[in-house]
């Protein structure tokens, strides 16, 4: 028996790195596509001009004032969306689950329906919204975190749902309202602490989609990062692809974290309990 | 929000006790669902009031009354031919997808779970899946473009013009080489958890069985999984239709595909009588998309029965 799993995990291994290897390479490919196509130098040289002026965080504002606009609001875009989502989601999920078992399927079915609706129909139906939107609100690209937090609805009800599954709410509200707690104790000191990894996967998830967003800021004529990326690919394409990749590793980077973030938490239940 | 119902409310269930019959009941489910006004608020503004602007834009004529002109024109050859061309394509990559996706799924399940190859891929995976549009569409114009990495090399060194038939990268065969891009990853997101629920446990009572390695996956790994395999593909199915971004990047003449079509039909001049066309087309996109996921939903819960 010993022997077939012996032979079996080295098999196992052979198949792992073939698939991997191969896929890696047709994955790296355009990674190291954009970072030649960005160090390319005149005469075939290496030149990191490029890199340089992207780094150099005033002389970028000033050579390209469409970029750096572009990057502000989808910094502010990421920090806004992200509040905008918690603060409708979190409360709404626990109380749901603690006080209305019945309205559990219904805002599932709602927190979920975006993903039938492509972005492209959204924007179809936001242009009237958006026209009152800009006639309180102003025209400015902020405003497009009401449509940015309805995109990431599913991503984040998902990972707030699996968060609150896996622990006992009832019980733990039952116990904190027997020691007296009202419900903004029970959510704010006993659910949340308790589903920390949760919210914070359901931030970093926002924050990715929040950065690679296009569609929505292009057809409603709002200036984000993707925007920028694409106006200047039409003028100055080593800049636009540079600053592609710049945003692809920092989205990986964020991803990479929370990755850590969600196995912190499985390794100090037991500390936390006693 | 949550102090709405207390400590005013003295009929909150405490501890252990049972609310009383006949205490109201009514009024306390009233207050209770105070706790969830906000949240259905934004969704009626953001996305009903959407979602019925489309459906009833597509019915409704030039002069606000109403018509079935719209949807007729769904019929017009060239819309036709844009789903045609949508559908296929998205149909073509989920399936290359998830056939890679489902292998990339199977390296990485071999691994210790916790890894770092595993943690690494998830990241990787989790960022081009969902990141795509614009980006990638750069990443591939960097490397296969015209005078990208790879183009250049190919010719330069080994003598092959990988456009000697016209440049097809900025055109449906461009478009299903980046759409695959996203697929693998999205398959890889979508399966790996399904892949984690086949417990060791079944392979060893096949083995303690006598079966052979392809009467396990025959017979008991095949089986549980297709499910969830095909489940997975018609949600890449579904994320390859809606996606818009890589497309509007990449491809620079005309609107082969229907969300570049709705594109043109909201930017364009509007033709006298075809104010509402693009949201009879968004119409017939939503109604794609939830048949697909429609189905994506009956096997998801078909796959949980095993591996849930």
């Amino acid at each position: 028996m010993a022997g077939v799993i012996r032979r079996r995990a080295r098999r196992q291994r052979v198949l792992r790195w073939t698939v991997l290897t191969g896929l890696g390479l047709f994955f790296l490919l355009p990674m190291l596509g954009m970072l030649e196509f960005t160090t390319r130098g005149a005469g075939g040289t290496l030149s990191l001009d490029t890199w340089r002026l992207l780094v150099d965080w005033r002389r970028l504002g000033d050579t390209y004032p469409d970029l750096w606009d572009g990057i502000v609001a989808s910094f502010g875009l990421v920090g806004l969306t992200v509040l905008l989502t918690l603060v409708l989601l979190v409360p709404t999920v626990i109380w749901v689950r603690l006080r209305l078992p019945a309205l559990h399927r219904v805002v599932e079915f709602v927190c979920l329906l975006p993903l039938t609706i492509p972005a492209i129909v959204l924007v179809v139906g936001l242009a009237p919204v958006y026209a009152w939107v800009t006639y309180f609100l102003g025209g400015s690209p902020l405003t497009l975190t009401f449509a940015y937090t309805v995109l990431v609805l599913p991503y984040a009800y998902r990972a707030l749902d699996a968060g609150l599954s896996a622990i006992d709410v009832r019980t733990l509200s039952e116990a904190a309202r027997g020691l007296g707690a009202g419900w903004g104790t029970v959510m704010w000191r006993v659910v949340l602490p308790n589903i920390r990894s949760a919210v914070l996967s359901a931030a970093f998830l926002t924050v990715a989609l929040v950065l690679g967003e296009f569609t929505v800021a292009s057809l409603l004529s709002r200036v984000n990062l993707q925007v920028a990326i694409n106006l200047l690919g039409k003028s100055s394409a080593t800049m636009s692809v540079a600053v592609s990749l710049a945003a692809l590793l920092l989205a990986f980077a964020l991803l990479f974290l929370l990755s850590l973030v969600g196995r912190g938490r499985h390794r100090t239940p037991t500390k936390e309990l006693s | 929000m949550s102090s709405l119902t207390h400590p005013a409310d003295p009929v909150a269930d405490a501890p252990g006790i049972r609310p009383r019959p006949g205490r109201t009941p009514m009024l306390r489910r009233g207050r209770s669902l105070l706790g969830v006004v906000p949240f259905f608020a934004f969704i009626a503004v953001f996305l009903a009031i959407p979602t019925l602007v489309v459906v009833v834009g597509a019915v409704t004529s030039d002069d606000g009354g109403f018509t079935l002109d719209n949807l007729m024109a769904l019929a017009d050859s060239y819309i036709v031919n844009a789903f045609l061309r949508s559908i296929l394509l998205s149909a073509g990559t989920a399936l290359i997808g998830a056939v890679l996706g489902g292998l990339l799924s199977y390296a990485l399940v071999t691994a210790r779970e916790g890894g770092l190859l595993r943690r690494t891929v998830s990241a990787a995976c989790g960022v081009l899946a969902q990141f795509g549009g614009v980006t990638l569409a750069f990443a591939f114009i960097a490397t296969l473009g015209l005078s990208g990495f790879v183009t250049e090399f190919l010719r330069d060194r080994l003598g092959i013009d990988i456009y000697s038939s016209g440049v097809w990268l900025f055109d449906l065969p461009g478009l299903a080489l980046v759409y695959t891009y996203f697929q693998v990853p999205l398959m890889v997101i979508v399966f790996l958890p399904a892949l984690d629920g086949i417990r060791p446990q079944w392979r060893e009572a096949s083995d303690s069985l006598g079966g052979s390695t392809w009467q396990y996956w025959r017979m008991v790994g095949g089986p549980l999984l297709t499910p969830a395999f095909l489940g997975a593909a018609l949600l890449l199915f579904a994320n390859a239709f809606s996606a818009y971004a890589t497309a509007a990047a990449l491809v620079s003449q005309g609107s082969p595909i229907a969300p570049l079509q709705i594109r043109s039909a909201l930017t364009s001049e509007v033709v006298l009588g075809q104010q509402n066309i693009g949201k009879a087309m968004a119409l017939g996109m939503v109604l794609v998309v939830a048949v697909v996921m429609g189905l994506y939903t009956l096997l998801q819960r078909r796959a949980a029965r095993w591996l849930g």
